[in-house]
């Protein structure tokens, strides 16, 4: 049997995805919405989700929304952006009880989503436009929102990397939009986005769970009924251009750690053969405890708590983080990029990268045993156009060669180097 | 080796106690890939103060050391214990809490390998001056990482200003003045005090099969020498039920405001199926007032006073417990007023039964969800256990709590003296 039972259909202006398994005590559906990110439409995506989730027309507030959820054994509800490559994913989330555990025997399926269905498909409004008192709260929690990325230096930190990274791009906007751009929307031009959205975006719809007793396509057709679209599948992110200067940006704040982000250009993407061979270096590089990053900044300098890397799968970026005193600066970055050395000149064993693939496989693995986890993995195959099943994946990884990873780690590029440092340095 | 089955979760738990008096647990989860397993032992940061194993006198040790502790069990002499996980296919770690410390793999394959790395590395301690040297530079940095996460501040000022005396008010890291005390030696003290697999719980969720988990412990445990241990003497200075202090500002470099608002459980020291139901009964309080589903959210959240980062929770132990409610906001003097005086008022009216029977499904819903989580099982289960109360009694519980059991826990729980606020706000 397949590691993820993955049945896919056509449902008018969506794709039903089925995941049939017994594992779960609840049912989770996952609807994806996506679309290109663009500085003119950023502020309005981001908005939209917290707008919908918060009235419809007959649970006219976000209170009465939260009650019928709570109806239903405490079905959750909630929603969420995300960047991926070059879209922008908006995401709403339900997971509910299934009932064959409850002493009451209630089915549930079919209230959960026609719920989920008022919240997407049946906003409150007034007449044409959203209802303004809605938006202008919406808007004031987006604003603080905004704000408190700050507030959290880690991913500041990220977001400032990125933005210095593509400072002409998209890829550079952050998910959710910008401050001085949220006053400008209004109930009208919000209303008219999400028209748009309905009319066009690219919708997947997942759910995982216990589907025996239900129909759940017609069920889906039925409550989200999208008008069929065009087709979309030739929009794929741009690879991050390899052609890039190394930079360096300081920046100070009041606080006692500094934050070291280094931002790196690999050119691969999970639609690349070269995919596999870029996750096995980046577990060698700083993916695991075993990496050359965790062994040597950590364990052997005792310079940080934390030091790793995480790749991004399709604009194709590899981001160095480390939490450090500010005198060590320059001796962290050396480090740091005598570690990409040495994964240059080969400078690791068979044993390592033995390791590092078994550590992948499993993660996949882990991955999937949560529902939210294995759509997660099965999205990166709508994003990027190319659908792996688990057992290609795992198969992908085992198959990596040395002469792969030296080809990828001839290709990682350092573009930006990222330091938040305190008043006294 | 005792099954308990839960017909209407469909779950079965299997338990046996080995001769030297540990603990295993053993829940097989079907259709699952991975297998998790945590190595727990009753032994946290509060636990600073205590005769030590074969002592005549009673010690106090430096703050942060059980989670120094933890640090250094993974450095043996010729090795680091993370490496033979990695290489065998499983992910480890650990955490350190008020009250535990938990050592803790995940895995895919060779968990009959695994079990016995963690099962080992646990009892075989090996601490150098060198190593403990070396460790001193890694925790600094995650204390400072601490030190800057505004979120953190606010968490523990609140819990600092409830206490006075009770340890649960250090940070559980402790300070980087405090860490530099720490030697070899006060590593062994506490090893040796707090390690016996007596104090000590294992529990494994997953992919597995009893049978063969129960016989390579016993197995294991027969092996080694153990001998039988005295009940540990732990100490805690008396502490007032009136907070230490009312109120306290951190101004912080950050952007928006932090409020979080503070109960300190007056009458702590309930256990079982006391504690399981207080505990319950404060958390369904509130979900009342300050669920979603609310007035009082809905009030504040349209007053602009909170936001989604608003949270509230209530937790007890043995020795303490407190409740904290809060949020980023732009207001966190009214919110804090206010905060205050919605509760008051909560306790002045009779419980709405129609709201307590939709709470009600609400929590039993989302515990159903959490055991889709082979990490929640593990962990709570632990900490209930430690706590004399059952993790699978939390439904049958959730069933039998009226409007007046709530009503009464809430009488007790927020007195105006119990009451405290911690505020972080922006750097001027």
């Amino acid at each position: 049997m397949a590691i993820i039972p993955h049945e896919k259909t056509s449902c008018g202006g969506l794709t039903l995805h089925r995941i049939q398994t017994d594992k779960y005590k609840t049912t989770t559906v996952v609807v994806q919405f996506k679309a290109r990110l663009t500085k003119e439409t950023v502020t309005e995506r981001a908005l939209l989700p917290y707008v919908l989730q918060s009235g419809t027309e007959n649970y006219p507030s976000s209170k009465a929304v939260r009650t019928e959820l709570e109806k239903l054994y405490g079905a959750t509800l909630g929603v969420d952006l995300a960047k991926k490559g070059d879209f922008h994913v908006m995401t709403f989330r339900m997971d509910f009880a299934n009932e064959k555990f409850l002493s009451e025997d209630e089915p549930l399926f079919k209230k959960a989503l026609s719920l989920l269905s008022e919240v997407i498909m049946n906003p409150k409004t007034d007449g044409s436009r959203f209802d303004s008192s809605i938006v202008d709260k919406e808007k004031r929690t987006m604003k603080q929102r905004i704000q408190s990325i700050y507030d959290d230096k880690m991913r500041y930190s990220n977001m400032r990397l990125t933005q210095e990274m593509f400072p002409n791009e998209a890829f550079g906007l952050h998910i959710y939009g910008e401050k001085e751009e949220v006053d400008r929307v209004t109930a009208q031009s919000l209303y008219d986005y999400y028209k748009k959205v309905c009319a066009e975006d690219e919708i997947d719809l997942y759910l995982v769970g216990n589907l025996e007793d239900v129909d759940a396509e017609n069920v889906v057709k039925e409550l989200f009924p999208f008008d069929a679209r065009q087709d979309r599948k030739s929009e794929t992110t741009e690879k991050a251009s390899l052609d890039v200067e190394e930079k360096e940006i300081l920046e100070t704040q009041e606080i006692k750690q500094g934050k070291l982000h280094m931002g790196f250009r690999s050119g691969i993407g999970y639609a690349d053969d070269k995919y596999f061979a870029l996750q096995v270096f980046n577990g060698m590089f700083g993916g695991f405890s075993h990496s050359k990053l965790f062994r040597n900044v950590r364990e052997k300098e005792s310079l940080a708590y934390y030091a790793a890397s995480r790749y991004e799968s399709h604009k194709g970026l590899i981001i160095v983080m480390s939490g450090i005193e500010f005198k060590n600066y320059k001796k962290t970055v050396d480090i740091i990029k005598e570690q990409l050395t040495a994964m240059r000149d080969g400078d690791f064993n068979e044993d390592e990268m033995k390791q590092t693939k078994t550590m992948i496989c499993n993660q996949l693995l882990e991955t999937v045993d949560d529902a939210k986890g294995m759509v997660e993995l099965l999205y990166h195959g709508v994003v990027s156009q190319k659908l792996r099943t688990i057992e290609e994946w795992l198969d992908g990884v085992e198959a990596v060669t040395k002469e792969d990873i030296l080809a990828v780690a001839d290709k990682v590029k350092l573009d930006t180097v990222y330091f938040l440092k305190g008043e006294e340095a | 080796m005792k099954t308990i089955p839960f017909n209407q979760l469909q779950e079965t738990l299997y338990h046996q106690t080995m001769d030297n008096g540990l603990d295993v647990y053993v829940l097989p989860k079907k259709g699952f890939n991975k297998t998790y397993a945590t190595f727990t032992t009753k032994y946290g940061s509060v636990d600073n103060h205590f005769v030590p194993l074969n002592g005549s006198e009673d010690v106090q040790v430096p703050d942060g050391i059980a989670h120094f502790l933890e640090h250094k069990m993974f450095e043996k002499e010729d090795r680091d214990v993370f490496q033979d996980f990695s290489k065998q296919g499983a992910s480890s770690n650990a955490f350190t809490s008020f009250t535990r410390t938990a050592y803790l793999f995940s895995t895919t394959q060779n968990v009959m390998q695994n079990l016995e790395t963690l099962v080992n590395f646990v009892q075989d301690p090996y601490f150098s001056d060198q190593s403990v040297e070396k460790e001193k530079g890694i925790i600094g940095q995650e204390i400072e990482m601490y030190n800057d996460n505004s979120d953190w501040r606010a968490y523990f000022g609140v819990i600092e200003n409830m206490f006075h005396h009770h340890p649960v008010k250090i940070d559980i890291a402790g300070t980087i003045d405090s860490i530099a005390k720490i030697t070899k030696e006060s590593l062994y003290t506490c090893y040796e005090t707090f390690y016996h697999p007596s104090n000590m719980v294992l529990f494994v969720v997953g992919a597995v099969e009893p049978n063969e988990i129960m016989s390579f412990v016993e197995k294991n445990q027969a092996s080694k020498s153990y001998k039988d241990q005295p009940p540990i003497e732990r100490f805690f200075d008396k502490e007032p039920k009136k907070v230490a202090e009312q109120k306290k500002v951190l101004p912080m470099s950050v952007q928006v405001a932090k409020c979080l608002v503070g109960f300190k459980e007056p009458n702590p020291g309930r256990q079982g199926e006391d504690l399981l139901k207080h505990e319950l009964s404060i958390n369904l309080a509130l979900d009342l007032m300050f669920g979603q589903s609310s007035e009082n959210y809905e009030k504040l959240y349209n007053e602009g006073l909170i936001d989604q980062s608003f949270s509230y929770d209530f937790t007890e132990e043995e020795k303490f417990g407190f409740s904290i409610v809060g949020s980023n906001t732009s207001s966190p003097d009214e919110l804090a007023d206010r905060l205050y005086e919605m509760i008051q008022s909560f306790k002045n009216e009779a419980v709405n039964t129609d709201q307590l029977e939709r709470i009600r499904k609400k929590k039993i819903g989302s515990f159903l969800r959490a055991l889709n989580s082979p990490e929640f099982i593990a962990n709570q289960f632990t900490r209930y256990r430690f706590n004399d109360m059952d993790l699978f009694e939390v439904v049958p519980m959730l069933e039998s709590i009226t409007a007046k059991d709530i009503e009464e826990a809430i009488k007790g729980h927020f007195a105006e003296e119990s009451f405290t606020v911690c505020q972080v706000v922006p750097k001027s």
